[in-house]
């Protein structure tokens, strides 16, 4: 036998199962594209688009807030920024390195550039991917801007980048009212992806807070297709995103302004509110704050010097302050008596400097007494003896129910961040909370609005207002529209319901602060206004800072002048205007400004401010352009 | 075509020309071609820097192909462990010279780089069928005959093993076990082998490189970790599975052309294929490739003498497992080795190696009529 035949013939067989093997193989090839290609197509054809589409959300521009004219208060600024691009600078890594120190070198001779800018712009050149822009320097003024456009031939790889930065143009004189915006914190991460973009800013404060949702607008979104670096390659499609809606405010502006100039370095807060309509055209606290300072995130320096500033410019003192009214609160006290029959318009009380109750002895202010007063005088003077025993009498519960109606010790609800709501105590507060009884004294005290009494100077707007409205139960508001779930909705015509007193019970009173300032012997005689058709009427207040003690009361009470400034007293003045027809309440507490003294002509001013810009009449100056149908009142 | 009694000696040079199967030649340059289109595409519809280059190539191989073909197939059973022992030099060279990113494949020569593992794969089946043409059936029988061509694949496999790639070592290796097959080494020995093999799987786990290992366990569950080791095999799954049908276009793949795919020009062309032409276009490619092993299988069984039954079914066998080893790697049947897919990956040498193949089996198919006795080129 051959033994090549052999050899073929085992060659042929075991040749011909190989051939057979490799067609099995080829075949479950075929099977296995068909199960990716075919079967399994949908799957992978979705995830090819992941892998390629990118979306990106549009951040929506952010909506305007403006005063009743329609002057802006908020709005969105252009920013400018100087960029680096690593990759446009050269070829290879060390020859970028290399090149961006250079022009970073080159730019710091045209615009003032920090080292340590420089240090971390090197630091992210070489962790990011060379064609991510990395930012040298933020808010460049245009001057900046046109010195290094001339010069960018000399300045490889830098760009200018825009972007948008809140502004403000009452600048500190507004921060309370519109608060402010900064970068979403993480607990204020909602899963919403338009608050992870980072050039995002939302609402902290004021009313960029309350009304944050309807100013925030809606992002777009645009889809781009982008490669496994992520660098994008086109846009495929865009839908823009809806900007934020505008909200108006009741706000003056430059009634706000002249505020703020008027109260200048004082510590002080004014409150100017519609007694009608509880519009409030002004809401100061001074000293303000920079609302700026917050976007690119607060210099923890200032923020401790903020925070340790005495003057507290980061609270709304108007809205959360609170004070004891003082002599302001005898106005509910009065008002209180009146209803409960207690006094009439000529009850007489004798006043000798001092009251006597058991073994305490209560001062009035006016060290040898006031003689005998009746209650117009008595208002007009501020004779706490007089009050020291309509309040007695009255006793805390009647009162406490007085002050309740008039909007004290519960917030009054306007449209603003971090209101408190002051205090009022009772009989039952007092036994529930600190196990003791009232004590006829501490009515006494609060008959004057020292002790537990506190207010906020909103509050004492409000019931200013309330007392020369006829009674209405007016509730203050500074936008002009409500925020609701479905976004923003007009505000309902104001309706308010009565307080339920006595038209002529409040006619006493109104004549009895027309006194306060325009008759002689008042205590705002300061106050009186002397321009054709403007007048005032209010209460003077002075809310105390410590107690007096006896043994100072007998070495010699100390003038408020003799104190340090933290230790003297704060000076209350609660006035509205015209006395005839009472429009406006302006509210003014001076803190430590000793006595009312000093607040009486810082309301005289504003008031005289407020009526001269009354929108019911021809305006005087025309620099704030008013249009047509100015909203408002 | 029968030949005169003196041709079976001698064969004119127009007669070998005549006898070239041109239908394969044609069958060799659509197969490039699908090639040079995958890699205009790679490049982002451009010829540079890929596609010229590779038809330069192919185009010099192809004439080393004819040039192999019509050379007398005596010359080869005569010089090849000249060959072999050429290749293996070579491949010692790398030790000392070598340059490649990570494993050291490349070596420069006269400014051409080369990759000597692909060469040795065909040297290796030349030095085998020489051998096993030259021994006697009842002898392959004998163990210790086996010794001598045991160490012609081992040898090489460990060089190459440990330089390391691990992709055309077990390339060597299974091609050796498949002459070792067709030459009539007993089933037994294989299963013995096969055991013994599996029973080193430990040891040599324990040799493995951290990123062989890593390959591995990828392999085994590539959404591990989708954008570290796992990422190659799940974006090249994406690219084949959004293809469909059809495909999505010339130029229009998405995967590859947004660089989600690594080495998109060399081991993963496969993917540009199946993205842009569907599973219709992976079909034809395969059509190709299967046109082209059938002819190999059938030069083999259709061969007269012990050398080219071997010679031809090794590089067939050869080409065969270029093509399911990168294609079951690319669509993750296997774990992710470093073979390219033939005559389409982007690369020299494989083209000249596997061209140079292909002009063997052709040799051996114009020289089927000529008579080489076994002691052919003996004292050589």
């Amino acid at each position: 036998m051959n033994p090549d035949y052999e050899k073929s013939k085992l060659f042929t067989r075991r040749a011909l199962l190989l051939a057979g093997g490799q067609g099995a193989f080829m075949l479950a090839l075929v099977g296995r594209m068909y199960y990716l290609q075919i079967v399994e197509s949908k799957k992978y054809a979705m995830l090819a688009e992941e892998n390629r589409i990118n979306l990106r959300l549009l951040p929506p521009p952010r909506g305007r807030i403006v005063d009743r004219f329609g002057v802006p208060l908020a709005v969105n600024r252009q920013s400018y920024r100087v960029d680096i691009v690593a990759e446009r600078t050269g070829k290879s890594t060390r020859e970028r390195k290399r090149k961006v120190k250079e022009t970073l070198a080159a730019l710091s001779t045209i615009i003032p550039l920090s080292e340590a800018d420089a240090r971390r712009v090197l630091r992210e050149i070489g962790r990011k991917r060379a064609f991510v822009p990395i930012t040298v320097r933020k808010t460049l003024t245009w001057e900046e801007v046109a010195r290094i456009e001339v010069n960018t031939p000399d300045l490889p790889g830098i760009t200018i980048a825009e972007g948008t930065v809140r502004h403000y143009p009452l600048g500190q004189a507004g921060a309370h009212v519109l608060g402010y915006v900064a970068a979403v914190s993480e607990a204020e991460q909602t899963g919403d992806p338009l608050l992870e973009l980072p050039d995002i800013r939302i609402g902290k404060n004021g009313i960029e807070k309350v009304f944050d949702a309807p100013l925030r607008g809606e992002a777009g979104t645009q889809q781009i297709e982008v490669n496994a670096h992520g660098r994008i390659i086109k846009e495929l499609s865009r839908e823009d995103a809806k900007p934020g809606q505008e909200v108006a405010l009741t706000i003056d502006a430059d009634l706000q302004r002249f505020i703020a100039d008027r109260l200048g370095e004082e510590s002080a807060i004014a409150v100017v509110m519609d007694v009608h309509g509880g519009q409030v055209m002004a809401l100061s606290s001074n000293p303000g704050y920079d609302p700026t300072a917050f976007h690119d995130g607060l210099d923890p320096e200032l923020w401790r010097a903020w925070r340790r500033d005495p003057k507290k410019p980061l609270i709304s003192k108007a809205v959360a302050g609170q004070y004891a009214p003082g002599s302001v609160f005898k106005m509910c006290v009065a008002l209180a008596a009146l209803e409960a029959g207690i006094i009439g318009r000529y009850h007489r009380v004798s006043c000798y400097g001092h009251t006597q109750l058991g073994s305490s002895r209560f001062h009035c202010w006016k060290r040898g007494g006031h003689g005998t007063v009746d209650l117009h005088e008595a208002i007009k003077q501020s004779c706490d003896v007089f009050f020291y025993d309509v309040a007695r009498r009255l006793g805390v519960d009647r009162l406490a129910d007085m002050a309740r109606r008039l909007g004290l010790g519960r917030s009054v609800g306007i449209d603003l961040h971090g209101e408190r709501s002051g205090f009022i105590p009772t009989r039952a507060w007092k036994l529930a909370t600190l196990g003791e009884p009232w004590q006829d004294g501490e009515s006494l005290v609060a008959g004057i609005g020292q002790g537990f009494v506190l207010t906020t100077p909103l509050q004492l707007a409000v019931m200013m207002s309330r007392l020369v409205n006829g009674g209405k139960a007016v509730t203050p508001h500074i936008a002009h529209r409500l925020v609701t779930a479905e976004g923003l909705a007009p505000r309902p015509a104001p309706d308010f319901a009565s307080i339920g007193v006595r038209p002529e019970n409040l006619r006493i009173l109104a004549n009895a602060m027309n006194g306060v300032v325009n008759e002689p012997g008042g205590t705002a005689r300061r106050g009186q206004l002397s321009e054709e058709g403007m007048s005032m009427g209010g209460k003077t207040g002075t809310s105390q800072v410590r107690r007096i003690t006896r043994e100072e009361r007998a070495r010699g009470v100390k003038k408020n002048e003799d104190l340090p400034w933290e230790l003297r007293d704060h000076g209350l003045f609660v006035g509205y205007g015209p006395v005839e027809d009472p429009r406006y309440v302006v509210a003014v507490v001076l803190e430590h400004g000793g006595s009312s003294k000093y607040a009486v002509p810082i309301a005289r001013d504003i008031m005289r401010e407020t009526l001269s810009r009354d929108p019911l009449q021809p305006r005087p100056t025309g620099e704030a352009a008013a249009p047509a149908g100015a909203r408002g009142t | 075509m029968e030949l005169s009694r003196s041709s079976r000696h001698h064969m004119s040079i127009m007669a070998r020309v005549a006898r070239i199967n041109w239908v394969v030649v044609l069958l060799l340059s659509l197969t490039a071609c699908v090639g040079f289109v995958l890699l205009y595409s790679a490049a982002g519809g451009n010829f540079d820097p890929w596609a010229t280059r590779q038809m330069t190539r192919f185009v010099m191989g192809l004439g080393l192909c004819l040039l192999v073909a019509t050379i007398d197939v005596r010359f080869w059973l005569r010089n090849a462990y000249i060959i072999y022992f050429a290749a293996m030099g070579l491949l010692g060279l790398i030790e000392l010279i070598g340059t490649g990113t990570g494993a050291q494949r490349w070596i420069q020569i006269a400014g051409v780089r080369i990759q000597p593992s692909e060469l040795m794969k065909i040297a290796v089946v030349l030095a085998l069928a020489r051998y096993f043409h030259k021994i006697q059936m009842e002898d392959v029988a004998k163990p210790l005959y086996l010794i001598m061509p045991v160490a012609l694949v081992f040898a090489p496999a460990l060089l190459v093993l440990k330089q390391p790639d691990l992709g055309t070592a077990m390339m060597l290796l299974l091609v050796g076990a498949a002459v070792f097959f067709v030459a009539g080494v007993r089933v037994w020995k294989f299963v013995a082998v096969g055991l013994g093999g599996l029973a080193a799987i430990p040891v040599v786990w324990a040799n493995l490189h951290g990123y062989q290992k890593l390959r591995v366990l990828t392999f085994l569950e590539p959404e591990r970790d989708p954008l570290g080791a796992g990422y190659h095999i799940l974006q090249s799954k994406i690219a084949l599975g959004a293809g469909g049908l059809t495909g999505k276009g010339f130029l229009q793949g998405t995967q590859s052309h947004l660089n989600f795919l690594p080495e998109q020009q060399t081991d993963f062309i496969f993917t540009i294929l199946a993205e842009e032409f569907g599973f219709v276009g992976a079909l034809f490619l395969l059509g190709c490739y299967a046109g082209l092993i059938l002819y190999g299988v059938t030069v083999a069984l259709r061969a007269r003498n012990q050398f080219g039954r071997v010679l031809a079914i090794g590089v067939t066998i050869n080409f065969f497992l270029y093509v399911f080893i990168n294609i079951a790697m690319v669509t993750g049947l296997i774990p992710v080795v470093g073979v390219p897919l033939p005559l389409v990956s982007y690369g020299g040498t494989v083209m000249l190696s596997l061209l140079f193949g292909f002009g063997l089996i052709m040799c051996i198919a114009i020289h089927r009529d000529v008579q080489i006795t076994r002691r052919e080129g003996d004292g050589l």
